[in-house]
């Protein structure tokens, strides 16, 4: 921060390359007060949220089936880990091709790029439980089912959040790639109108607002999260 | 008088170790019975194939002469690791045991507070497994184990975790525990003064293959006390298991 002031207020740096906090501050009041903000702020969080919820929903069960059955496991695995290498960003002109340039194409690249990362997180959160422990549901008379639902998934609980915390930051990154390249709408589409009117004010705005946000919804799950594992905690 | 648990022949191999070899042993009903021998000698493998959790390769295991075909209720396992689930408090764990038993909620909850202060656990039983040391942990497991009532009880080292001063406590209070709720008991230990202290009768097992090389009864009169392993009859018995444990293979 003091060196962002001091290079900038100075003179040093060309406004052009990098604006100072105070006409970035000023640009954020701006863009406050006419209403591109909370517009963009509002379509982005929608489609992230969209997106993500809809790649959760599938990758949960998908994860545990993965992480607890070895004849799932060798039938999606290899598969998803190879589409997992594939660039999501080159897939980009293609979703296009197939969604158009609505929100629908945001929910796709947002899904390709969480939903393969989030399955296998997944299935390694639950190939993680104790085998312990299994064996405790076993000589306790549990058949399998009660054992998957009483001990995995409980077990496993806390590294699925932890999975979901990050693959969300994710989320983030792959809403900014779409909304670059095809929006009307959104944080990442008012960058790039930054970007073609050499606005770095307006850039650099919007960079550090989706940092916060970002920033919170981590806050949040991980505060979250802290609520809900409470028993991990060491209070010894 | 027909054993309680008749193991005839029992073999089990992992590749080219055999861990078990045509071992045979019977339990008495209410008997407390110890296996020791050195590590990797596959005592743990003969509690597991008796818990039902590993299958034998050749060899029967019967529970009141009915086959033992995988894991069950009658058979109580207390694990050498901690097994507390830790989402769980103390109490809840042990009604973990207890939630699919035709009781209501409240006989749940007396019945666990019950076996916890057996254990001497009474005050702890909001406590979750990480506020707990490990031989409270160990304790709780043990009240688990023993809270839906198996005629059975099988341990894996339960208290090869924790240091020798609760492994004395926890000694004394197992073997309080038995004499007050008779139970058949088989222990797998790797510490010859357990054995002694707490077991009916003493088995010792040879190292690759896996054999029952001897069955000692312990003279002891009860209930035992620590004192009683300085007792000639307590260091006789102990020398001569050391020297049975450590026999090179015949």
């Amino acid at each position: 921060m003091v060196l962002w002031s001091l290079a900038t207020l100075t003179g040093l740096v060309s406004p052009l390359f990098l604006p100072s906090p105070v006409a970035v501050g000023e640009r954020f009041v701006t863009q406050l007060q006419n209403g591109e903000l909370p517009t963009d702020a509002s379509a982005s969080v929608y489609r992230i949220a969209a997106g993500f919820l809809l790649a959760t929903v599938m990758a949960v069960p998908i994860g545990i089936l993965i992480g607890t059955s070895a004849r799932v496991e060798a039938a999606l695995e290899p598969l998803i880990d190879f589409v997992r290498y594939m660039p999501v960003v080159a897939f980009v002109p293609l979703t296009i091709l197939w969604a158009g340039i609505d929100d629908g194409q945001k929910f796709l690249i947002i899904w390709m790029g969480t939903f393969f990362q989030q399955v296998l997180l997944i299935a390694d959160a639950v190939r993680q439980t104790p085998r312990g422990l299994i064996d405790l549901g076993e000589t306790l008379g549990l058949n399998n089912r009660q054992i998957l639902t009483r001990i995995v998934l409980r077990s496993s609980a806390p590294r699925i959040w932890d999975a979901l915390r990050i693959t969300l930051g994710w989320a983030w990154t792959w809403l900014v790639v779409a909304e670059l390249v095809a929006a009307s709408s959104g944080l990442g589409y008012r960058i790039t109108l930054g970007q073609r009117y050499f606005q770095t004010d307006t850039i650099i705005t919007y960079v550090l607002i989706l940092g916060v946000l970002g920033l919170v919804t981590d806050q949040i799950m991980r505060a979250w999260g802290r609520r809900m594992f409470r028993y991990e905690r060491s209070s010894r | 008088m027909t054993p309680k648990v008749s193991i005839r022949d029992l073999s089990k191999s992992f590749g080219d170790v055999h861990a078990l070899d045509r071992v045979s042993l019977d339990l008495h009903a209410n008997e407390f019975v110890s296996v020791v021998g050195t590590s990797g000698c596959g005592k743990s493998t003969l509690l597991s194939i008796i818990a039902g959790l590993t299958e034998q390769d050749s060899g029967s295991v019967t529970v009141d002469g009915v086959p033992v075909t995988g894991p069950g209720r009658d058979r109580g396992v207390v694990f050498q690791g901690f097994t507390l689930l830790p989402w769980l408090t103390a109490q809840q764990n042990v009604q973990f045991a207890l939630q699919d038993e035709p009781l209501s909620r409240a006989e749940r909850a007396s019945t666990a507070q019950q076996f916890l202060a057996l254990v001497g656990l009474a005050g702890f039983e909001n406590a979750f497994p990480r506020e707990l040391s490990g031989g409270m942990q160990q304790r709780v497991a043990i009240a688990r184990s023993l809270s839906y009532k198996p005629q059975i009880l099988l341990m894996d080292e339960p208290f090869g975790a924790l240091d020798a001063l609760t492994r004395r406590e926890m000694q004394t209070l197992l073997t309080r525990v038995w004499e007050q709720h008779k139970l058949t008991v088989l222990m797998i230990t790797h510490d010859i003064e357990e054995a002694i202290i707490t077991s009916d009768r003493v088995l010792v097992m040879s190292r690759r293959p896996g054999r029952i090389r001897a069955d000692l009864t312990v003279p002891l009169a009860r209930p035992r006390l620590a004192a009683m392993s300085s007792e000639p009859e307590f260091r006789q018995l102990y020398s001569s298991i050391l020297e049975l444990v450590h026999e090179p293979a015949a």
